[in-house]
């Protein structure tokens, strides 16, 4: 292995999912419907048809560009890729092309691989149109035109990563992105995310800022799984150096292959010399659109922060550990939960521990999400609150969280509801002591002689008060009342 | 007492009057539709339970018109004139269309045209030749040959039709209507049926301005399904054309009109360009400045070849939505590719499967920047030319074609390779979107002749004035065709 290097560039195909309508039609952009049920004549190429570009998805396109860092064109072109298929009602698909300049070029991207941090280069990243679905069955295929004009955004990136690994948390980064900039769900098991992976091995001794000591580009066609990106790396990675190993490398044509699933394996589909010719031309039916800088620092302001400073973030300035600040960021929503608690004065380690282990514990025994809970932010701040004021005690402070839950109420209501409420005011406490000591002076003599009689007189008042009384109190005033007699 | 023979104000007034009513009219049209359609064969469909409404303020109103037959109109057959959508009736009805419904305007028929307005002849239709009431051995040219061909015999006074060459301009010259087309993007193109999206544009055949911008106020306006439309709201043709010409000028480009650039010069050429000679002394007569301008021959040369490019290219890419699968007769068929080519195969005319060719040819890879682009950039410099005449003129008059309508029997013609500027400068129109128009100015071997009138985009109004002062200063306002032979 240490004899080659591996190169290995990406394009990751991510559907738009959070718009409302598709992306140059108006019927609705949703997953989970009735075949063919999100159909308007445009998505089925009815004559006469014309497409009507959708800006909100423009508009996420520009926040995925900008927060690549890619350089956004002065004017919005769109481009037709003309080719017969069945999914593909209109024999060609609207997309862009770098010429005319796409919805980003030359952007950059730093993401984390096994604690490290890496750079890697995008060359562009454009918004084009989603082909309908198909499935086959043993006799017939099915066509579902709902996805047929769903908003795509394909990122190209130049071939920077060395590794599955590599590959694989960079994909891992970017749908933390396209979720944090609510521009996707990225759901892979939705289809929302399909990769072209393309990997090639060079002699390790060879410079590799020069692409003329790259090896032969071969291009794995639709990996519609980040596990299926690393096997199929692996699978190429070890297939070419057999070549290489048995002298056959040389033989090998530029080429197309497709993942096989079940074999984990790469299958020939066809080489570079039978490379379809897309014919592409400006798309005539959409009017050039300038896109002006002050849309885009309107968007700018629209931006998150992402996952990796957020982390950064609470690693420094929180000192949580690598592995909590981790679990937080993984999802925008319990990022921002936690952020809110901070706000709200909550001490960040606390806030933490709640989150990441009963809160989440929670959510995930339950399949929900953060939104989906009634406790917010600021309940949980009052809830750690009373902990910390010794109102309740932690393991008061659970049931209480729970019931929360249950009851729909705030965790004071549920605290005054239980007679949870610790009685902790020292006068309280000796109002019901003295009565106790007074009835059993007999004690005190005990007591003189050496004997142990607190747990005694703090059974008495915990039974009295239900549990209620602090503890400690109570048994410093037990002490300075047998004292005192 | 006829009336589909008079003007659409004339109508109205009697309508109004009561001197007729819906129902007369819409079977006195009926009946005119058979008797045209058994002598020159103008209509796809003729419908005969075509519904009265209620007349109102609006001209259109109770009135039957003719709608060429690549229009989609909901629940009526609408081919294209073409094999390939022969059974095919649409779900939904054309933009242009719903205004002409919204001002009560009652369709009567579907005109053929040249196969999805790809000819200039009007031989090319499914349905077969369409004849020319003037002379039933010549053409009618295309490709809006049924609507021209039913205007000119009287059977309602306006029809509907497309322009992406010339189809609207040329056709009214043979039959001695009037055609015109509007800016680009006034009226809105969805539902009309893709040709070559950047050149397409709707219009209109009448016999009289006054009748065409009346036709065109209500077809126009912003629509949202197409994003090249626009808002004209503020644009009131038929208001606003009031013959008052003065300081207007014009300018006709010597290279086209001078009888010297034809050394082969036929008798009708001849006598057709000694006919505008007449007309542009009209135009000074009426008022108006008339210069001669020149143009360099090699651009005017290369219009014709532009056009071909272009129009190819975009034709192959819009009309790959032609499969026989979702829509039109199903071909048969192993599999899917076997399926469309077989219906494409025997579905398309000769002529359109040629202009395939021509625009796949040019949009490949390797001949994309020969053909293709360097036609962009020629159109560019075209349209530069022209509206550099702009700058000093207010529109440009030009001869329509070099003569009355040609022969059926491309035989009985006289091939002249010098007249081909002088046959397709209309296309220019095209290029720029340009607002442009023909009236009838008189007439060769008893055949009427037209004559063009072209502006700057946006300049609608001053292009209908000087075509309606210089029809009110001839003899050929609302003429019907005289079968001559």
């Amino acid at each position: 292995m240490d004899k080659y290097k591996v190169i290995i560039g990406l394009e990751m195909h991510c559907e738009i999912s959070e718009t409302n309508t598709k992306v140059f039609s108006s019927a609705e952009n949703s997953y989970n419907d009735t075949p063919n049920s999100n159909v308007r004549p445009l998505d089925m190429a009815f004559p006469g048809t014309l497409p009507v570009v959708n800006k909100e998805a423009v508009k996420k396109a520009l926040m995925i560009s900008i927060a690549l860092n890619c350089k956004q064109p002065e004017y919005l072109y769109f481009e037709r890729k003309n080719y017969y298929y069945p999914d593909l009602p209109k024999g060609f698909q609207i997309t862009q092309e770098t010429k005319p300049a796409p919805i980003g070029i030359y952007g950059e991207l730093v993401y984390e691989c096994n604690g490290e941090k890496k750079k890697a280069r995008i060359n562009n990243i454009h918004l084009e149109e989603d082909a309908a679905s198909t499935d086959h069955h043993t006799t017939f295929s099915t066509i579902d035109y709902n996805r047929a004009g769903v908003p795509l955004l394909e990122l190209v990136t130049e071939p920077d990563f060395h590794s599955s690994d590599e590959a694989v948390s960079f994909l891992e980064a970017m749908r933390s992105i396209y979720k944090y900039a609510n521009v996707s769900e990225a759901d892979s098991r939705k289809g929302q995310i399909r990769c072209d992976v393309n990997v090639s091995i060079m002699d390790a001794n060879l410079d590799e800022t020069d692409p003329k000591n790259y090896g032969t580009k071969v291009e794995i066609k639709n990996v519609n799984s980040f596990s299926g990106v690393r096997d199929a790396i692996n699978y190429e990675i070890k297939r070419q150096i057999e070549l290489k190993e048995t002298n056959k490398y040389d033989e090998m044509t530029q080429q197309t292959r497709r993942f096989d699933e079940t074999s984990i394996s790469t299958i020939y589909m066809r080489s570079k010399v039978d490379a379809i010719d897309y014919k592409y031309f400006v798309e005539p039916n959409i009017p050039k659109f300038k896109i002006d800088p002050n849309w885009i620092e309107e968007i700018k302001t629209l931006i998150p922060t992402f996952a990796l400073q957020r982390k950064e973030n609470y690693i420094n300035n929180y000192n949580l550990s690598d592995y909590d600040a981790t679990i937080l960021v993984k999802e925008k929503e319990v990022s921002d939960y936690f952020e809110e608690t901070i706000k709200l004065g909550c001490n960040p380690k606390s806030s933490a521990n709640w989150l990441t282990s009963i809160i989440l514990g929670h959510l995930n025994k339950y399949e929900l999400s953060i939104k989906d809970i009634y406790l917010t932010p600021a309940m949980l701040v009052d809830l750690i609150k009373m902990i910390d004021d010794g109102k309740i005690s932690s393991k008061q402070g659970k049931q209480v969280f729970y019931k929360v839950l249950e009851d729909k109420k705030e965790p004071a209501e549920i605290v005054k509801e239980q007679g949870m409420e610790q009685i902790g005011d020292e006068e309280t406490i000796r109002e019901i002591v003295v009565p106790i000591i007074e009835q059993h002076l007999e004690l005190i003599e005990e007591y003189r002689k050496g004997r142990n009689v607190f747990d005694f007189f703090v059974g008495q008042v915990m039974k009295q008060t239900r549990g209620k009384a602090n503890p400690s109190t109570t048994a410093k005033i037990i002490k300075e009342e047998i004292e005192k007699r | 007492m006829e009336y589909m023979n008079k003007t659409i104000e004339e109508i109205h007034e009697s309508l109004i009057n009561g001197e007729v009513t819906v129902k007369e009219l819409i079977e006195e049209s009926l009946k005119k539709s058979h008797e045209v359609n058994d002598k020159c064969n103008a209509f796809v469909t003729i419908l005969d339970d075509a519904k009265e409404v209620e007349v109102t303020d609006n001209l259109l109103s109770g009135i039957p018109y003719g709608i060429k037959d690549n229009y989609s109109t909901k629940g009526i057959l609408s081919t294209g004139s073409s094999n390939t959508l022969k059974d095919y009736i649409p779900f939904f009805t054309a933009t242009a269309i719903k205004n002409l419904e919204k001002a009560h305007a009652i369709a009567v028929n579907k005109t053929v045209l040249d196969e999805f307005g790809m000819g200039g002849t009007g031989t090319t239709g499914h349905t077969g030749v369409v004849k020319n009431p003037w002379d039933l051995s010549r053409m009618c040219a295309g490709s809006s040959a049924g609507s021209a061909s039913a205007v000119a015999a009287g059977v309602y006074p306006y029809a509907t039709g497309s322009d992406t060459g010339d189809s609207i301009r040329k056709p009214a010259a043979y039959t001695g209507t009037v055609g015109y087309k509007p800016t680009y993007g006034m009226i809105s193109r969805y539902g009309l049926f893709a040709f070559a999206s950047s050149l397409d544009h709707c219009g209109v055949i009448t016999r009289s301005v006054k009748d065409a911008a009346i036709v065109v106020d209500n077809m126009k306006g912003i629509d949202k399904n197409d994003m090249t439309s626009w808002d004209s709201s503020n644009i009131h043709l038929y208001d606003s054309i009031d013959s008052n010409i003065k300081n207007k000028k014009l300018c006709y480009i010597k290279e086209l009109c001078n009888i010297e650039n034809y050394p082969n010069a036929s008798d009708e050429l001849k006598k057709h360009l000694e006919n505008f000679k007449q007309t542009i002394n009209k135009c000074r007569e009426i008022g108006m400045e008339v210069e001669e301008e020149s143009v360099d021959k090699t651009l005017l040369e290369a219009i014709a070849s532009t056009y071909v490019v272009i129009s190819c290219a975009e034709a192959t890419s819009n009309m790959s939505n032609l499969t026989g699968i979702i829509f039109g007769p199903r071909g048969e068929g192993k599999n899917y590719i076997e399926m469309m080519k077989n219906y494409r195969t025997e579905g398309f005319s000769p002529l359109i499967k040629r202009r395939f060719v021509i625009g796949s040819y040019v949009l490949q890879a390797e001949n994309k920047d020969k053909y293709f682009h360097n036609a962009q950039r020629v159109r560019r410099l075209i349209v530069d030319t022209w509206n550099k005449l702009y700058e000093k003129y207010d529109a440009i008059i030009l001869p329509v074609g070099s003569g009355p309508a040609k022969h059926l029997d491309g035989s009985l013609d006289i091939l002249d390779k010098n007249t081909s500027a002088l046959e397709e400068h209309l296309q220019v129109g095209n290029f720029g979107g340009f607002p442009s128009i023909t009236i009838p100015n008189g007439f060769v071997n008893n055949l009427p002749v037209g004559v063009n009138i072209t502006g700057k985009c946006y300049d609608d109004i001053n292009v209908l004035n000087i075509a309606y002062a210089l029809e009110n200063s001839m003899n050929y306002k609302n003429q019907i065709a005289k079968e001559v032979k």
